[in-house]
Order: structure tokens, then sequence, then C-alpha cells
């Protein structure tokens, strides 16, 4: 079990149906118009002179586009209707002319479209690779305590379902966006200099087709809202089946399993068809809506040609209505858009939120460094490993740095702690570590043995008392120097997608090939992995799945030693082992460790039996302390414990 | 892969039909619109004819609605069609699943399966009404457009052919070296992804070993990569649209050109000419939205194919064509049974085991990490099948047996066990659904659950949820045992259930156990001696071998294995509770 509390608050805000909560997530924007100000100023930053270069680009298209529709009345009125009526002997010349100079306008058009999509390639995927790259500094700069409250699901999903909602509006709905637009605003021009009448009825049919189509997406998006809440129900359901399907076989569960998703998923297909229809309705309606446009504008433009009322004429006309073509696909296009766009502003608003996340503050100043001894006692800084530790500790009031050596000696002062402001889960304790003593902790779930060991190496701060170590208080040295002193061996095992050597010198990334295998050798893993199919060089996938937990932990347990830390915590780290080899693996390590501070959290007893200091929590305080021998003669919960001759099981309160 | 989904378009199959015919309906109506057009130019306005203006503007105004109108129908059905299809994928994968032996789910993998399941079957959905619709209307506006220009003048027409031809051979050949590149880069990019999940599930690892920077370097590294390949990717596609425009301008100015002269030489009138136009324009565009729609369409077939192997998938185990649904009683025999997870595995995971069990007994099951504990008690209720020998249970082959009525009489608690979201009673329910409740509260009694359940406000009518998070790791294995009991089996296994359990109460347990299920046969698995101490025999496993049998006095005397894991614990060999 956890000791983190905040873990288990994770799961209840996620409800019942747990899993639903990554699937239903209708986007609803709170400030469109910060998240493009944000996108601009932060994410297309150093694109803005590229971004100024493509809108040109696309106007010069978009003219090239016009000027083609315009062409189409000169061929008209000025080409074809002449040279009709001055029938056979008809001069060809002009028009020859007129269409080679349209065929260089319009070459010049397809030019500009192909230096704006070009351009917008390395402008998207850049902003996109800049975005994915700052995201992940930040979210390694955070503090443990976002991810232990933020599920997991939904950090991921900002990578994948965020960051991707945002490629594909930068790859795909803004370019054909901006292009609209422009196309809209241009035609719209060329559109009043044909005829005014025939633009405000133009004008007066767009206006239905919005209207029709914001009626079609309301309706449209209550239903996809509650297809949203359907789909999270089936895939919650789906989930927790799957994970348990094994549960179900044992149990031949299998039909009343099937029955409860046959009801789910009946609901899914009902939520899924009103909500499509609507959608899919909306694509006929405007384009259709389109044609009405079309035809009433033929109609009106023909009589009004045929009384020669304004000045059209039959090359107008049929201009006009290519212009009317082209006004009424690009809002077809817009509509189609509008989806995903929201969805990419949505994304948008969840990765500003986690970039906006405070990052782990680091206010320290002593460092760890390589020392060497000299022949007059005193500590030297050196580069190269001796084995030997100093803290380098400058003063600022003397300008002075003095060298402390790292000793292992830790002190906890009545120290509070609780994960969340006015509920402690450790109260006033108390420690002392000797430095070279192997301390242990033992209590049940929850007693907060864990806890201690995340304020040690400062994944959370403590709220009252002080923690000291070497007498400095932690909170003087640099985080990153005060993790590297301490060698962890957690609870939870993580491998890391790479061959089992990649893993084990994940602990020091300079280690040689042969301190990699006298590690595993001294964690007893050596045995286990000549047997995998390739040995060191095996591939681990998947948070090494294809390994048995027992395995796991060893390796673990030699990625900690090849780091050969100064002061070792290893919490539960050898629960999965069976206890032969869990004796191997403690002699070794007890030998790596001689002469240097452990810390040991573990629930088989004799993993801790040989501690030079055992210290019994309970709900949060100490209860005892004091070495095997000591805590037996007093007679107290670890004598109970230990000994088994009390009824104490309801104690564990997960 | 077709054929095997198209069997789960059943009771769609109408709307599937219907769908594509009104989206005919609906292209037929927008394609005669600028038939009519030029009859309203060359006969209405040209000829100052207001009758042909309004009558053809009529019928043209009543194309546009019966087009509004077939339109709103085809997204109607391919809403039905799609949303019934994909309901039907999904049952049915569901069903197939459920059909699955313990090899088949070790096969997929429960996150395979749950992809499978929620992802690819949207992505299924969508390319379905992607064919309903788009995949039927582009091709159709194509051809009738083809033949509406040819209607009106084939030598003009002649054009078409060959920018269709052109623009077809170009877009093909972009498509053809994007989807390779596309691929890869879509297969780089989940890696990218996995890679950040790592890390935000072991943000502890790299920060207790600093190795944050170390790891922003090597995301750094990967996501140049990424945008490298997708610019590649995205570059070549950049050049359909100029590509397109250029074949677009081409055939305008070349009808313009062509078209003129045939105005003169009056063969072509000017109606005419503005109705080519229109369709050169729904010829090309179908063209390329139909090499959208192919670019898509291959995307999802990924999603198909993995549906289909689900599918195709036969269970390897299966229930015998005469079943015996009766067990006698709880004794168990291996014969010379020897078992492998992986056909192709060098050594076996278990090697010529021979072993008998009378009805009643309890066995301790004792052994180092990996010496197939699990695997020799998985045997028994069929999980998986022996490669050579065979198991009895009750004297006849477990393959005999009905599934059902061998894992009811055979309960075994997993040692990955797990509960589902539900009350308490709900879950202890899956044991025997008929149980009253005064039999639930019997069984956790006998699993001493009953302590802790009635210390909760709402006793036995506590929520559970998934994944039984809120309740500690003792507090589930009680649980599950409880709900293992319901079942009041002949043979009852444990495997390593009890290992988040305290010590007394683990001795509690089973206690109550050897009083109040003297008739069951017990299997134990457990870490420590204390567990097994008290068995009748105690097995020690070997590496997939029998290492020795025999009661915990006779073990201590003749097995080495056994008396070093004795001595290791003995003095402490209790643990802490937790």
């Amino acid at each position: 079990m956890m000791e983190n509390r905040q873990k288990e608050k994770v799961h209840e805000v996620r409800g019942p149906g747990g899993g639903a909560g990554k699937f239903a997530k209708p986007p609803k924007l709170k400030d469109p118009g910060k998240v493009v100000a944000r996108l601009l100023s932060e994410v297309f930053r150093d694109y803005l002179p590229q971004l100024f270069i493509v809108g040109l680009l696309i106007v010069g298209s978009v003219l090239a586009n016009v000027r083609g529709t315009l062409f189409l009345q000169t061929l008209i009125d000025d080409y074809i209707t002449p040279m009709a009526l001055s029938g056979k002997e008809a001069d060809f010349g002009p028009l020859t002319g007129a269409i080679l100079r349209m065929a260089l306008i319009y070459l010049l058009g397809a030019a500009c479209a192909f230096g704006y999509a070009r351009t917008m390639v390395y402008v998207g995927q850049g902003a996109l690779m800049g975005l994915r790259k700052r995201l992940f500094t930040h979210m390694e700069r955070l503090p443990i305590r976002y991810f232990d409250t933020h599920s997991h699901g939904d950090i991921m999903s900002v990578y994948t379902n965020d960051v991707d909602a945002l490629r594909q509006m930068i790859s795909q709905a803004l370019p054909s966006l901006l292009e609209s637009m422009i196309t809209i605003v241009s035609v719209l021009l060329g559109m009043f200099g044909m005829s005014i009448i025939l633009t405000a009825v133009s004008i007066g049919m767009v206006v239905v087709m919005l209207l029709c189509t914001r009626i079609l997406m309301g309706k449209s998006s209550a239903y996809f809202r509650k297809q949203q809440e359907s789909l999270g129900a089936v895939n919650g359901y789906i989930e927790e089946m799957m994970s348990g399907q094994k549960v179900v076989k044992v149990f031949s569960h299998e039909e009343k399993s099937l029955a409860r998703f046959k009801d789910l998923n009946e609901e899914l297909c009902d939520a899924a068809f009103q909500a499509n229809r609507f959608a899919n309705i909306v694509m006929p309606v405007t384009a259709q809506l389109g044609n009405v446009s079309y035809v009433i504008c033929a109609i009106i433009g023909g009589i009004l040609t045929v009384h020669h009322i304004g000045s059209l004429t039959i090359g107008r006309l049929a201009s006009f209505l290519t212009f009317n073509k082209n006004f009424n696909r690009p809002l077809g296009q817009i509509s189609s858009q509008f989806n995903s766009i929201i969805m990419a502003m949505a994304g948008a608003e969840r990765i500003f939120a986690l970039l906006d996340e405070e990052p782990e503050k680091d206010e320290g100043y002593v460092m760890l460094v390589n020392a060497e001894r000299q022949p007059d006692g005193t500590l030297r800084e050196t580069s190269h490993r001796t084995g030997e530790w100093a803290w380098k500790h400058y003063h600022k009031d003397t300008d002075t740095t003095d060298y402390k050596p790292l000793l292992g000696k830790v002190t906890l002062d009545g120290v509070d702690f609780g994960y969340v402001e006015d509920k402690l889960v450790l109260h006033d304790i108390r420690l002392y570590a000797k430095p070279g003593q192997k301390i242990a902790f033992v209590g049940s779930t929850g007693a907060g043995k864990t806890t201690i060991t995340n304020l040690l190496n400062r994944f959370y701060d403590i709220q009252d008392g002080k923690i000291r170590y070497d007498d400095i208080n932690i909170n003087k040295i640099k985080k990153t120097d005060l993790r590297r002193s301490l060698g962890m061996v957690l609870q939870d095992t993580h491998l890391f997608t790479g061959s089992v050597r990649d893993n084990i010198r994940y602990g020091r990334l300079d280690a040689t090939d042969e301190e990699v295998i006298e590690a595993a050798k001294r964690a007893n893993a050596d045995g286990f992995i000549r047997r995998l199919p390739e040995g060191y060089d095996t591939l681990l996938t998947g948070d090494g799945g294809s390994l048995s937990q027992g395995q796991r932990q060893l390796l673990s347990i030699a990625r900690a030693t090849v780091a050969n830390p100064p002061v070792l915590v290893l919490d539960e780290a050898t629960s999965s082992i069976d206890t032969m080899t869990e004796k191997i693996v403690q002699e070794g390590m007890d030998n790596l460790m001689r002469g240097r501070t452990t810390f040991v959290i573990a629930h088989r007893l004799s993993t801790i039996q040989n501690s030079d200091l055992i210290v019994v929590l309970h709900e949060g305080r100490i209860l005892e302390k004091g070495n095997h021998e000591e805590l037996m003669a007093i007679k107290g919960r670890y004598y109970q414990l230990y000994t088994g001759n009390q009824a104490s099981g309801g104690e564990e309160n997960g | 892969m077709i054929s095997t989904l198209s069997k789960y378009v059943g009771e769609y199959k109408l709307p599937s039909v219907l769908s594509p015919l009104c989206m005919l309906g609906e292209v037929l109506m927008e394609m005669i619109v600028p038939l009519l057009m030029a009859t309203i130019v060359d006969e209405g306005i040209q000829k100052g004819d207001m009758q042909v203006i309004l009558r053809v503007g009529l019928m043209m105004l009543f194309c546009a609605i019966m087009g509004l109108t077939f339109g709103i129908l085809s997204g109607h059905f391919a809403a039905k069609a799609s949303a019934g299809f994909s309901k039907n994928v999904r049952y049915g994968m569901f069903e197939k699943i459920q059909a699955f032996s313990f090899a088949n789910i070790d096969h997929f993998s429960t996150a395979g399966l749950i992809t499978r399941l929620t992802t690819d079957v949207t992505n299924l959905q969508n390319a379905y009404q992607m064919i309903l619709r788009m995949c039927i209307r582009s091709p159709f506006m194509l051809i009738i457009a083809m033949c509406m220009a040819f209607s009106i003048n084939a030598r003009i027409s002649m054009i078409y052919l060959g920018a269709v031809f052109f623009l077809g051979l170009c877009i093909a050949w972009i498509v053809s070296h994007a989807m390779r590149y596309f691929k890869e880069v879509f297969r780089k990019y989940d890696e990218l992804n996995a890679s950040v999940q790592e890390n935000v599930t072991g943000i502890r690892v790299v920060k207790a070993y600093v190795r944050e920077d170390y790891e922003i370097g090597r995301f750094g590294k990967a996501a140049e990569n990424i945008y490298r390949m997708f610019v590649r990717a995205e570059n070549l596609v950049v050049l359909n649209m100029p590509l397109m425009q250029i074949t677009v301008y081409s055939c305008i100015l070349g009808i313009s050109y062509l078209g003129a002269k045939l105005i003169v030489q009056d063969v072509l009138t000017t109606g005419e000419l503005m109705s080519l136009l229109t369709y050169c324009m729904n010829i090309l565009m179908s063209l390329m939205i139909l090499s959208l729609i192919f670019v898509m369409l291959t995307m999802s077939s990924a999603s198909a194919e993995r549906i289909s192997e689900v599918l195709k998938e036969e269970p390897t185990l299966k229930n015998p064509p005469e079943p015996c649904f009766d067990v006698a009683d709880g004794g168990i025999c291996f014969e010379d049974v020897s078992f492998r997870y992986h056909k192709s595995a060098e050594r076996p995971v278990l090697s010529h085991i021979d072993l008998s069990i009378r009805s009643g007994e309890t066995i301790g099951i004792i052994g180092g990490t990996g010496s197939a504990k699990s695997t020799l008690v998985s045997l028994i209720s069929r999980l998986y099948d022996a490669d050579e020998g065979r198991v009895l249970v009750g004297g006849k082959d477990v393959r005999s047996y009905d599934l059902k009525t061998l894992r009811d009489n055979v309960s075994v608690v997993l040692q990955k066990n797990v509960l589902f979201s539900g009350t308490i009673l709900e879950n202890l329910r899956w044991g025997d659904e008929n149980a009253s409740p005064e039999d639930c509260k019997r069984a956790c009694r006998l699993a001493c659950a009953d302590e802790f359940i009635e210390k909760l406000p709402e006793g036995y009518e506590a929520r559970v949820e998934q994944g039984a998070a809120n309740f500690s790791g003792g507090q589930r294995q009680r649980l599950c045992i409880a709900r293992a009991l319901l079942k009041k089996p002949k043979i009852l296994i444990l495997d390593d259930s009890t290992s988040a359990v305290d010590t007394a109460t683990d001795a509690k347990i089973r206690k109550a156990f050897a009083e109040e299920l003297p008739e069951t046969t017990k299997l134990i698995i457990a870490q420590r001696i204390a567990s097994v101490m008290n068995a009748d025999r105690i097995l020690v496993m070997d590496d997939g071998t029998v290492g020795g049998i025999g009661t915990h006095e006779e073990l201590l005397g003749s097995n080495r294995v056994y008396r070093q894991i004795y001595e290791l614990q003995s003095g402490g060999n209790k643990d802490f509770d937790n």
C-alpha cells in the first residue's frame, strides 16, 4: 500500500468509474482571447516574422484567385461576346495575350500558396517542438507534490491529446482558416464591385446559413456531451473489467460482465447516433443553402440583366456567381474546422495551466563535492571520485568557503508534516542517526514511514521543526546535491525503456561496464540477468513488464548500488524478493554500506532485525525507539508485533 | 480483415445501404444545378425571356431542396449505421474476450485489450462513417460531373481527363511517399509519449537520482528528431495545394481559350462555358478529397487490423464436447505434468510434476521467487492447460469437466487480485449470486474480514471504489478470500493471499479454515514458513520441480532448501503488520 495519502485523494476525485476521467472532457473555454494572445506571444514568439510573411503570401494567393474570377467577366464581356458577334474572322490575338497574362498571375498565386504552406510547416512544427521541449523541461522541474495530486493520466493527456489537438490545428485548421477569412474579405469586395443588390442577397443567405449552423451545432454539442459521458462510462467499465478479466474467468462471471456491458453499449450507441446525426447534417445544410443562395442570385441576376437594371452583364453575372460559390465555400470550411479549433484552444488552455504550475524552488547553496584529505587533515575539493565527500559551505557575510566532511549524521527535531495543510501525518518526530548507523522504521500502513523518507530528500518540505544533515539544515543544501547524497530504493520500482545495463547505469551515468556488473552481482541480480535472452543488453520496455516484481526490485537495488551513495534509503526494497535471496542481497548491501548511514523500511522482521536503531511509528508518532534487544525488553508494541501474540489485525487503517 | 469486420454490420445493413443511396441523390441534385444554370443563361438571359428564367430558377431551387433532403437523410442513416456498427464490433470483441483463456489474455495484455476496445473502436467508427459518406460522395461527384461535362461538349472535356490523369498521378506519388514518412513519424511519436509516461510515473526515481537534466536532454533529442521527420513528411504533403491550383488554373485557362473558339464557331454557348468551369472545380476537388480520405483510411486501417486480431483469435481453452458437470471430491493428482508459457521457451516452467493430494488435505506450498508455485496451482482450475501429462481433479482429467463447474469447485484467490466498483456485498456475491447476507457474513468471519467491515458506517453496503483503492492491502486480501469462500468450493487455493495480512490474523484465518472447512482441500502458497508449517503436508517447489514434500518435521530433517528457509525465518519469522 502507498503511504502517500495524496495518491488516494486523486482516485477519490476521479470518482466512480475512475478511468472515465480521461475520456469525458467536454471542451469549455474560459477566455479564448487570452489563450490566443499567449499562443502568439509564447508559442509563436520566435516565428512572428515568418507568420507575417505567411500572411503576405496568403494575401497574394487569394488575390490571384480573385483576379481569376474577375477574368471570367472580362473573358465573356470583352472577348467572347464581341468575338461571337464578329463571327469567323475574329482576332484571337488579344485573347491569347490576356490568357497568357492571366497564366502569369496564376503562376504567381500558386507560388505564393506553395511558399506559405511550406513556411507554415517549419513554423508549425518548430513551434510544436519548442512547446514540447518547454512542457517537458517545465514538468521535470515541478515538485513531487504536483505528480501526487494530479492523475498521471491527466498529465499524459496534455502531451498526447492536447499537444496533438494543437498540432492538428496548426498544420490543418489554421492555414485553411486564414485562407478562408482572407478569401471572404476579398471576395466580398469583388462582389460589391459587381452588384450591390446581389451582394446583399448573398450576405442575407449567409446570415441564414450561420443561424442554421448555430442551431444545429448547439443541438449537436448537447448530444456530444452526452456521448462523451456515455463513452466515459463504457470505457471506464472496459478498463475495470479488462483489468480484472482473470478474476472474471476464475469466478465464471463472464455472462454477467457481458450483460452489464450490453446495457452501457446500447446507451452509447444511442448517444453516438444522436450526436453524429446533427454533426452530419451540418455539412449538407451549409452546402445546399449555399446552392439556394446561388440559385436565388442567378434568378435575380438574370432578371436584372434582362431588364438592364444596374450595370450587370452576363460576364459580370457569371463572375458574381463564381464569387458567390467562393464566398459560401470558406464559410462551410470555417464551420467544419470550428470544432477542431475549440478543441485545440481547450488543449492550449490545459497546456498553459501546466506551464503555469510553480516549479520546485531551491534556495539551498551548500554543495556536495568530492573531497580529498590533505596531509594536514583538512579537506580539499577534487573533481574525481574519491569515495569521500564534503559539504562546501559558502559564508556570505565573511566571504569564506569551508568544507565539512560528509558523515551521514541525520537529526530530525520536532518535525511536523502533513500533505494537506491542516491534516498532519507526522507529529513531533525526533530522531538522531549517528554516522554509519542502520536505522529501521517499522509500523503499520499509514504510520508515516515513507513520508519520513520523502522529507529527508525534500520531495516535500516540513511544516515545523528542523531536519539537519551533518548539522546543516537541509533547507540550506542544494536540492540536487542533497538528493545526490542519498541513494534511494523506492517502494514502487520504476525501470526505463532501454537495456538492463542502461537501467543500472541510471544510478551513475559514468559507471563503467565492470562497475555495472559489479553492482548487479552485489544486488544478486547478475544471475537472472545473464539468463535473459541478451544478458545485460536485453531491452526492457513498459516499465520492465517482462520481469517479475522481485527481479525489478533487484535491478533497482543494483541501480542504487552503482550510485554508491554516502547515505542509503531502502523503502520496502526487498518486499517481493524471497527470504533466501533477500539475505544474500542484504549481506552485499551491508558490506557496501559499512560505515555509512542506512535507512530501512520493511515489514519483514528479518530485514531490520540487525539495525542499530529501530523506530516504531504509529499514526504519525514515534512510539518506541531502540535496538532489537532493547525493544524486546520493554515488551511494548514492537514486542507484540514480534511475538505476534496480540490481535491487533484491525490496526491497518488503509 | 474486411470480411471479419463486415459481419458486424448486422442489423444495420439497411441504413448502411440507404446512406450512400441518399448521398447519390444529393450529388445528382447538386450536379444538375450548373446544367440548369446554362439553360438560364442561354435561353433566359441572352434571349431576355423572363418565363424561362423563373421556370428554370424554380427547378434549380427544387433541386437544392431535394439535395438538402437527401443530404439530411444520408447524414441520418450514416450516423445510425456507424454508431450501430461500432456498437456491434465493441460488443463482439467484449463477448469474444469473455471466452478468452488466460493464455489469450496474456497474449494481448490487458492494456492492449483496453486500447482495442476504446480508441481503436472509435477510430473504426469514424472510418466507417467516412466510407459511407465521403468515400461515396467524391467518386460519385467525380463521375457525374465528368458525364455532365462530356454531355455538354466532349472535345473540351478531354481537358478534364488529362487533368484528372495528371493530378491523380501526382497525388498518388505524394501520398504513397508521405504515408511512409507518416507511419514512421507516428511510431516515433508513440515512443516519445511512452518516454514521457515513464518520466511521469517514475518521477521519484528521476528526482531521487537528480536526472532531470539528463532526461530533458534525451527528450530534446527525441523531439528534434520528430520535428525533422514531421517536416520531411509535411513538406511533401504541402505540394498538394500548389499542384491542385496549377491544375485548376490550367484547366480554367485552357477551357477559356478553347471555349472562346467554340463559341465563336457557334458550337458552344456562353452558359455552357460557365457550367463547364463549375464542373471543373467539382471534378478536381473530389479528386483532392478522395486522396485525403485515402490517407485517413490507411491510418485507421491499423486500428481495424488490431480489432480483427481480437475477433479472429481462437480461445486456447475450450469446453469439452461432452462435459462432466459433477466434481466427485477434492482430490488432486498431477501425472508427469510439464508446462511452458511460450512454446518457444527453452526450458519448461514446470517439468515432470508427479503429485497426489487427498480430498480434504491441507497442503502448504513454499519456494523461492520464480519456482513456479503459482503456475502449478493455476493448472488445477484449468487456467492453463498442461503441455504434457495430465491433471486430475476428483479422479477425472480437468479437461473433461465443464469449465464453469470446474472453476466453481476449485476456487482460486489469485496473487494479483481485483475487487470491482460496487458495494462490498456485490463484490462478495461474485462468489455466489444467491448468497444470503448470513452466508456472506459467515464467509467474512472465516476470512477475518467481518471485524473491519462492521466498523464501516455502511457495513456490508459500503462502496468499493475501482481497484478498491479505499481499502488497505490486507483488507482487500481478506475480502478476496471471503469472496472465494462463498463458492463453497471443494478445493480452495490461496496464492500468497495473506501476504499483507498481519501474522496474528493470518493464523486466525488458517485456524478457522481448519475447523470449519474440514472437507475442503486447501492449497496455501506462502512466503512465510509460519503460514504453512501446520499444514498436513508441505510442498517445496524448486525451480519448476518438486523439491520435497512432507510434514514440517520431515522436511526439516530431509530437505536442505526447506531447512535453510526455516533457519532464515526462525526467531524472526513474523512480519510486521503492513
